[in-house]
């Protein structure tokens, strides 16, 4: 096995930065595009609002059972033949945003879910209206329950957006394919991808245990 | 009515090129599953184990495997070995070793997470009914695992299959590459054919795994 | 007399084809305490769910101070601060703490100063003997402490009416006691109240009137003397026996020889 070439590496650094950055810039939004749609899916089906969560309902196994890769080509070389162009970031973002958010409502839903009904009823009996009940009753205990899965699906996202070249976004993937091309320095170039995914993905998953150990300590209880 | 571009699928066999493709993607996850799931149950047991080193290393290689894309993953195993081993390994057995590595990983993670999810007071009470070891494990432990673990591990399939999407950026000939070749070939005579196609791609994945997962969440809700 | 607090009128109720309520029909008088009692499953409950419009009803009407309780009216809200409901399960909120949980409703529902509302909270927490536990939260108090809580969070919505469903069934024998002191005391202070109970003791005490309850229909209306002395139906009679342990007799002692001869006869079978 060869030593890493340092020069090389150091040379290369800012361009994987700037591709880290994007990953990230572009993974956010995706994720908060995603709480959103999430969020109100999980409402729709908790809710059972006639007709939407049918429509919610296909929307999450079409979502859930198509890989991102596709959805992204779909967008963006297949939806310009009916005049709806993207730009690769915009692609990007929308094709995780819609991977994202059927994930989204399944972690938000299942947290809806585990409050017992009665907590509502409890609510209603004291005057609370629908939405009174929803915000200060089910949902603060909703959202605790779904941390772990909040954040599990915060992690998947973020690994998701690796696909991000299909649609020439310069991340960090097609940024060491293509140093790997130009220079067959492979070493190098895959040690610095595992690195700067390391750096990228290590904060969120140890703050997700964090989390998760808290709520586990210091849950709610009965 | 719109040109969709649908007509290119009629045309020679590109239907069937493309269910080709599709199947080439099963394979490799249908594979890689089979592998996976014998491998998964024995680390996952081991995970289960008193042993400090083994639990260690284990604890390792799953968080390795686990936080790292698999695309990065696909790429380590398919530029990194050549590299490192002199091993020129093609595309397809790439991502074979790389499926097969996670898959593991996620498999033994399930496994550890059904195991510890049995209540002490299960092998407790059987024990107090006279049961010896092996016919607690058999009558009560390893059934209530199973129940637990088979729609997670069904699960597992889908997210394989999708998962193999990725192959096409190793260079493997599956669905999208064929896809991509039929809308190059076809690019004068059907100007739109990246629509019909890519829709065609999408749904088929779909009916790939819709069923496995109406399978799992129908398990599940048996099971709960 | 004036018009009735709670009157209801010919209520029915039915899962499915299943008649839980048939017809029932009572007032409540401002300032009275009615227990409801009977077998379970006599629909004891859901004629409490009725009430707060958390069950729908498919005949009859409920109407408080004159006002109708429609599930589907826009005052739904309105009309249920007026009523308050003490759960079996206390129901507290478990992400917020004792004074939260009280002082939610108060503030957000009524609009009220909070500091105004707190006040009259921490009056009424000291009343149950819990002024201590303002700050705690609900999975730090015991079943006993939960219900008392629950109690005063229903009482800081100044309702005209309190119904207790079964608030001492999920308690610890020892905790009960403490749960019911609080509910004697506010009928001393003349509250209207609703309670469906098991405890017979306790609802002889404290009812001015006794609807037994049984099929889904009011079997029996009296007052306590009156009901648990002389019950006049044949199925409250059965009803309050169940109750009754003096004919039981310890069977050991004439079992004792038999038991001996079998493990007589198992040694000579080895």
């Amino acid at each position: 096995m060869t030593v890493l070439n340092w020069e090389f590496i150091a040379k290369y650094l800012p361009l994987y930065r700037e591709a880290a950055w994007l990953t990230l810039r572009l993974g956010l939004i995706g994720i908060a595009l995603s709480i959103l749609i999430g969020l109100i899916c999980a409402i729709v089906q908790y809710d059972k609002v006639p007709v939407l969560r049918r429509i919610v309902g296909a929307y999450i196994e079409l979502s859930r059972n198509t890989p991102l890769l596709i959805q992204l080509f779909f967008i963006y070389y297949g939806l310009p033949k009916l005049g709806i162009r993207t730009d690769p970031a915009s692609c990007g973002i929308a094709g995780l945003a819609f991977l994202g958010g059927s994930y989204m409502a399944e972690a938000f839903r299942s947290g809806l879910e585990a409050v017992d009904a009665v907590q509502l009823e409890s609510a209603y009996s004291l005057g609370m209206t629908k939405w009174q009940a929803m915000w200060y009753v089910i949902l603060p205990q909703a959202a605790s329950i779904s941390v772990p899965a909040f954040m599990a699906n915060v992690i998947f996202l973020l690994k998701e957006t690796s696909v991000f070249s299909a649609v020439s976004l310069m991340d960090l993937m097609f940024t060491a394919k293509d140093l790997i091309g130009l220079y067959s320095k492979t070493t190098e170039c895959l040690f610095l991808l595992v690195v700067f995914y390391l750096l990228i993905l290590l904060p969120v998953s140890i703050l997700g245990s964090v989390l998760e150990r808290r709520l586990r300590h210091a849950g709610f209880g009965a | 009515m719109p040109d969709l571009g649908l007509e290119v699928l009629w045309k020679g066999k590109n239907a069937a090129r493309l269910l080709g493709g599709l199947w080439t993607a099963l394979r490799i996850s249908l594979i890689s599953v089979a592998i996976s799931i014998p491998l998964g149950i024995l680390l996952g047991v081991l995970m289960t184990r008193k042993n400090r080193v083994v639990r260690a290393l284990l604890r390792f290689y799953l968080e390795f495997i686990r936080i790292m894309p698999q695309m990065v993953l696909l790429f380590l195993a398919y530029f990194g070995t050549t590299r490192a081993f002199g091993w020129n390994l093609t595309g397809e057995t790439s991502s074979i070793i790389v499926f097969t590595l996670w898959g593991t990983a996620e498999m033994s993670d399930l496994v550890r997470g059904a195991l510890i999810s049995i209540p002490k007071h299960q092998y407790e009470s059987s024990e107090a009914l006279g049961l010896s070891k092996a016919q607690t494990y058999w009558y009560i432990i390893i059934p209530q695992t199973i129940r637990r673990l088979l729609p997670l591990s069904i699960n597992l399939i889908t997210r394989m299959i999708k998962t193999t999407s990725l192959i096409l950026m190793i260079g493997v000939v599956e669905m999208l590459k064929v896809a991509q070749q039929i809308i190059e070939a076809n690019r004068t005579a059907s100007p739109n054919a990246a629509f019909g196609v890519y829709l065609t791609v999408f749904l088929l994945y779909f009916i790939a795994c819709w069923p496995i997962s109406l399978l799992a969440k129908h398990l599940e809700q048996k099971w709960r | 007399m004036s018009q009735p607090l709670l009157s209801i009128s010919h209520l029915t109720k039915k899962f499915g084809d299943n008649v839980i309520l048939n017809d029932i029909s009572f007032t409540v008088e401002q300032g009275e305490v009615i227990v409801i009692i009977g077998p379970s499953g006599c629909g004891k409950s859901t004629l409490l769910r009725c009430i707060n419009a958390l069950e729908p009803i498919q005949g009859g009407e409920i109407a408080l101070g004159g006002d109708v309780i429609d599930r589907s009216a826009n005052n739904l809200p309105a009309l249920r601060r007026r009523i308050g409901m003490v759960f079996q399960s206390y129901e507290l909120f478990p992400h917020l703490t004792v004074i939260d949980n009280i002082l939610l409703a108060p503030c957000k529902v009524l609009r009220r100063k909070r500091e105004e509302a707190r006040a009259e909270a921490l009056t009424l927490l000291k009343r149950v003997g819990l002024l201590e536990k303002e700050h705690s939260y609900p999975r730090e108090l015991s079943g006993g402490q939960k219900q008392r809580v629950a109690i005063v969070r229903a009482l800081c919505m100044h309702p005209e009416i309190l119904l207790f469903d079964e608030v001492t069934a999920a308690l610890d024998p020892e905790m009960v006691r403490e749960v019911l002191d609080v509910v004697l005391d506010l009928a001393r202070q003349g509250r209207t109240m609703l309670i469906v109970t098991h405890e017979m003791q306790f609802a002889r005490a404290i009812a001015d009137r006794v609807l037994f309850l049984d099929g889904g229909r009011i079997a029996e209306q009296a007052p306590p003397e009156e009901f648990f002395e002389h019950p006049k139906t044949e199925r409250a009679r059965q009803f309050l026996n169940m109750f009754e342990f003096d004919a039981v007799k310890s069977p050991r002692e004439a079992e004792q020889p038999a038991a001996c001869g079998t493990a007589e006869q198992d040694r000579t079978g080895d």
